[in-house]
């Protein structure tokens, strides 16, 4: 292998490293905040680019009906558990934040979808439709149990997968699709050709991941996630609801998927299905960094991209086995790094 | 006069153990009342209980208000806020950060941070110390921080759990004068605490837990002379 090779190799592993990079911020980020790890992100991912692809291509995308159904179960959902509390003069409240609010991209995007759009509008009508879906699918089948032990949601998190890529394939259909790309422009850099989109992908995570650092360093919401994060029972005891950072986490990584989307889907042709290893391998990445740490997901999740390029090279047929496999050692390695074995559940009062 | 806070018939229990047994207490706006009792009498349960962190039978009101319907951030919400005995500080978060989450109520509000002003000039130390990760406090500057916080949530009603434990002698009296203070400022005060003397010397009225249950109550000043108390509770007199 010689240094060209290598650097195209690098190239390639970093740009995909960078899509790794925003799932795995995701994955953290929902599971500090709401101890769940949330398997079918890169479903979402899917439907992201699946979304724009259908739109470039004159189609209505699936999203327009499965959000509008997603917010109906969910306004179900949180009118059954107001009207068990007693509460049924919140309800208007919750019809607005559970059933309009999320509706609305969808009915903007049903007059729009289906005629020859600029990018741009594509883009931000694909990015409206899938922010509400992980807030719905949070309030739907999350909320409920969120006192439930790890495994529990973790396990509920698995059959969600099955489920969301099973209507993927009922609304998208078995074809892969694939948006163009946002740009096309080509640098060269001493001998190297780099890809406008591999530079886009490379800015859009490192500035994704500087908003996130700002979100939680600035803000007071974002400091009500970190709180609920550290202490749950803190939280609440200065009247932090842990529903309202539970939505808030799923919000900021639906944000997350669909940007993903964006990103990867002119890179690679994505199907119902094909979210799902994305996700699974940028969980390896998350699990590198020890799920904990943002810095180190994100981290890991670019070695995992640079693994997979250069395991790919060698032979192809390896590239996934070299990605999981890695999962052992570094799983023994922490366990011995590790001075305290860290408690996977807390004491819940 | 009405209690701002009035339980009736409490009960609270772990599965088939009862911890809390048929508990009445009251606490009168403007007034310190504190539970004393032995380890494991149920006093922090009753807390929890009242707080809305467990959950429990009997009723129990605040400010004329049935709470059973309401969740802890709702009573948080209302004024009623809880010093746990754990005090459930955000460990990795600076000390400035954690006193600002405890006005995360009023974050709408214009100005919600200058609160903070007032608690750094009842706490110095923590003016010292707001850089600093809550973890890397001491014991008694961890409490101080557990009351700050608690402070920026303008309580109407301080429930405070074993604000003196594991802490030193010097410190425990800056403590209670501290919370001495806080009535100046119109808060009202349910005291939980195994140093009954300290208690009851800073306290209106008083009630004994033992075993999950009232077995006395009385002003505090009379208690302290009880020879009930004074006999398990105050080492003897």
């Amino acid at each position: 292998m010689n240094l060209d090779l290598a650097l195209l190799l690098a190239q390639d592993g970093i740009a995909n490293g960078a899509i790794y990079v925003l799932v795995a911020l995701g994955i953290v980020l929902v599971f500090l905040v709401t101890r769940i790890i949330f398997v079918p992100f890169g479903d979402l991912v899917a439907y992201g680019a699946l979304t724009l692809a259908a739109i470039q291509e004159g189609q209505r995308p699936g999203t327009i009906w499965l959000v509008p159904m997603l917010a109906v179960l969910a306004f179900a959902v949180e009118a059954a558990s107001l009207l068990h509390k007693g509460a049924a003069h919140r309800l208007p409240r919750a019809a607005l934040v559970w059933l309009v609010l999320p509706a609305l991209p969808a009915l903007a995007a049903w007059p729009l979808a289906g005629r020859e759009l600029p990018d741009l509008l594509g883009i931000v009508l694909t990015v409206a439709l899938i922010l509400p879906i992980g807030p719905l699918l949070y309030r739907i089948a999350y909320r409920p149990i969120a006192d439930a032990p790890v495994l529990v949601l973790l396990i509920v998190s698995v059959v969600l997968h099955f489920a969301i890529s099973g209507v993927a394939l009922v609304f998208f259909g078995p074809e892969g699709g694939r948006p163009r790309p946002l740009i096309r422009a080509m640098f060269e850099i001493g001998d190297m050709i780099v890809s406008a989109q591999t530079l886009l992908m490379l800015a859009c995570s490192a500035l994704a991941a500087f908003g996130l650092w700002l979100f939680f360093e600035r803000s007071i919401a974002g400091k009500a996630l970190r709180a609920t994060a550290v202490n749950r029972v803190g939280a609440r005891l200065v009247g932090i609801r842990p529903g309202v950072t539970g939505g808030t986490a799923f919000l900021l990584a639906s944000a997350l998927a669909a940007l993903s989307g964006l990103l990867i889907g002119p890179v690679t042709t994505l199907s119902y299905d094909s979210g799902f290893v994305i996700g699974l391998k940028s969980f390896v990445g998350a699990i590198i960094g020890g799920l904990v740490s943002y810095p180190g997901a994100a981290l890991g999740a670019l070695f995992v991209g640079l693994l997979e390029s250069f395991t790919a090279f060698y032979d192809s047929s390896f590239k996934e086995v070299a990605v999981f496999a890695i999962l052992v050692p570094v799983l023994v390695l922490r366990s011995l790094v590790t001075a305290k074995p860290a408690d996977d559940e807390e004491d819940e009062l | 006069m009405t209690a701002l806070l009035r339980a009736e018939g409490l009960h609270v229990s772990y599965g088939r153990v009862d911890a809390v047994r048929g508990v009445s207490l009251a606490v009168e706006a403007g007034r310190i009342v504190t539970v004393i009792g032995p380890n494991g009498a149920g006093k922090t349960t009753l807390l929890a209980a009242l707080m809305g962190l467990l959950p429990s039978r009997g009723t129990v009101t605040y400010d004329g208000a049935d709470l059973a319907r309401f969740e802890v951030e709702d009573r948080v919400e209302r004024g009623l806020c809880l010093v746990p005995e754990a005090r459930e500080l955000f460990g990795d978060m600076s000390v400035a950060d954690n006193l600002l989450l405890g006005a995360y109520p009023f974050r709408r509000e214009r100005g919600f941070r200058a609160k903070l002003d007032d608690v750094y000039a009842r706490f110095p130390r923590l003016a010292e110390r707001r850089g600093q990760t809550a973890s890397t406090l001491s014991g008694g500057e961890r409490q101080m921080l557990a009351l700050g916080r608690a402070l920026m949530m303008r309580p109407r009603l301080l429930m405070l759990d074993e604000p003196s434990l594991g802490l030193a002698p010097l410190i425990v009296r800056e403590i209670f004068r501290i919370i001495m203070g806080l009535r100046e400022l119109g808060v009202s005060i349910l005291l939980v605490e195994q140093n009954a003397r300290a208690a009851l010397e800073s306290a209106d009225y008083g009630y004994v837990l033992e075993t999950g249950e009232i077995s006395l109550h009385g002003p505090a000043a009379e208690l302290l002379h009880d020879p009930r108390v004074t006999a398990t509770y105050l080492g003897g007199a």
